[in-house]
């Protein structure tokens, strides 16, 4: 069954973006990799843009756990994301690197490991 | 939040390089949390998304008083299958209304798992037809429910209209081995799809 509703934040979405509904740049999936710069400073930065610095200088993450951790949701964190790349806070790295992996390779890649778990 | 992420495996490992996705997918209380559950590596993480479809942030800021959103929740885990490659497995209602979701998920998904109760068999049409849409191949696996009828396999293909060749399967959602299987169904069956479109 479904676990309880995480509470709401005090803060409402659209404060958190300024009001925007959508990221700078439409270049987030779900399992977009999001890898933090850790040369940039945090300072200037407002209170969730540095919590999710603070979360991804730990170590990769994708898209939708960023937005699990912060409990945002995704659309409000693609905008906050979008904001990171432009000012070179993190870069981020598409989840398939297509041009090396066919399909086929891909599905039998995912096969093996799923068979390795039995 | 802070306690989980004092875990390292909270996060990738340095060296992944793709990361692959499948949609878990059914009507309330099919059992999606739990498979996902059972699966997942990490404490399995929701997010929540207001759903008035495009202007959902916008509407908000006109600030209307008593106005009622919607809000849908999204599951998902993660699964490390070598150095190089993590599966996502994302559960989510499959409702009309919850559009933007779909997009975002069903983007890149290589395909589905559908998840059905024998005693709610119809309640599995909504979430084949947006798959349909989408375009998503999908196999369908019936999580078995203590006390749910059985049927058979011919039965449930006909009561939810199946191809031939969707992949019918049984599962118990609690059972991480049971829920594997399930999961390398959809693959295997995901691979003869891609054969036979690369050689046609």
């Amino acid at each position: 069954m479904t676990p309880p509703r995480r509470e709401r934040g005090l803060v409402r979405p659209y404060v958190v973006t300024g009001g925007r509904a959508y990221p700078t740049r439409n270049i987030f999936d779900l399992v977009t990799l999001v890898i933090a710069q850790h040369d940039r400073p945090l300072s200037g930065l407002g209170p969730e843009p540095r919590r999710l610095m603070e979360l991804c200088r730990g170590g990769a993450l994708s898209v939708a756990e960023v937005a699990g951790h912060l409990g945002l949701p995704v659309s409000v964190t693609k905008v906050l994301l979008g904001d990171l790349v432009d000012s070179g806070h993190i870069v981020t790295r598409a989840p398939i690197p297509e041009a090396q992996l066919p399909e086929s390779q891909l599905l039998q890649e995912v096969l093996d490991g799923l068979r390795a778990r039995l | 939040m802070g306690s989980a992420l004092a875990s390292e495996d909270v996060y990738l490992r340095q060296t992944v390089r793709t990361a692959a996705k499948l949609l878990v997918v059914g009507h309330f209380a099919v059992g999606k949390t739990t498979f996902v559950g059972s699966l997942s590596e990490i404490k399995p993480l929701r997010t929540e998304e207001t759903m008035t479809q495009a202007g959902a942030l916008v509407d908000d800021l006109a600030g209307i008083e008593g106005k009622s959103t919607t809000t849908v929740a999204m599951d998902f885990g993660r699964l490390t299958l070598s150095d190089q490659l993590v599966l996502y497995l994302f559960g989510a209602p499959g409702q009309k209304r919850f559009t933007r979701l779909w997009q975002d998920m069903t983007q890149g998904a290589l395909g589905a798992l559908v998840l059905a109760d024998t005693r709610r068999l119809d309640q599995s049409f909504d979430v084949m037809g947006l798959l349909e849409e989408h375009e998503l191949p999908y196999a369908v696996a019936v999580n078995h429910f203590a006390g749910a009828p059985t049927y058979d396999d011919a039965e449930i293909r006909e009561a939810l209209d199946l191809l031939p060749e969707t992949p019918l399967i049984t599962c118990d959602a609690r059972d991480r081995g049971s829920s594997t299987e399930a999961l390398i169904s959809l693959v295997q069956y995901l691979q003869v799809r891609n054969a036979r479109r690369t050689s046609a």
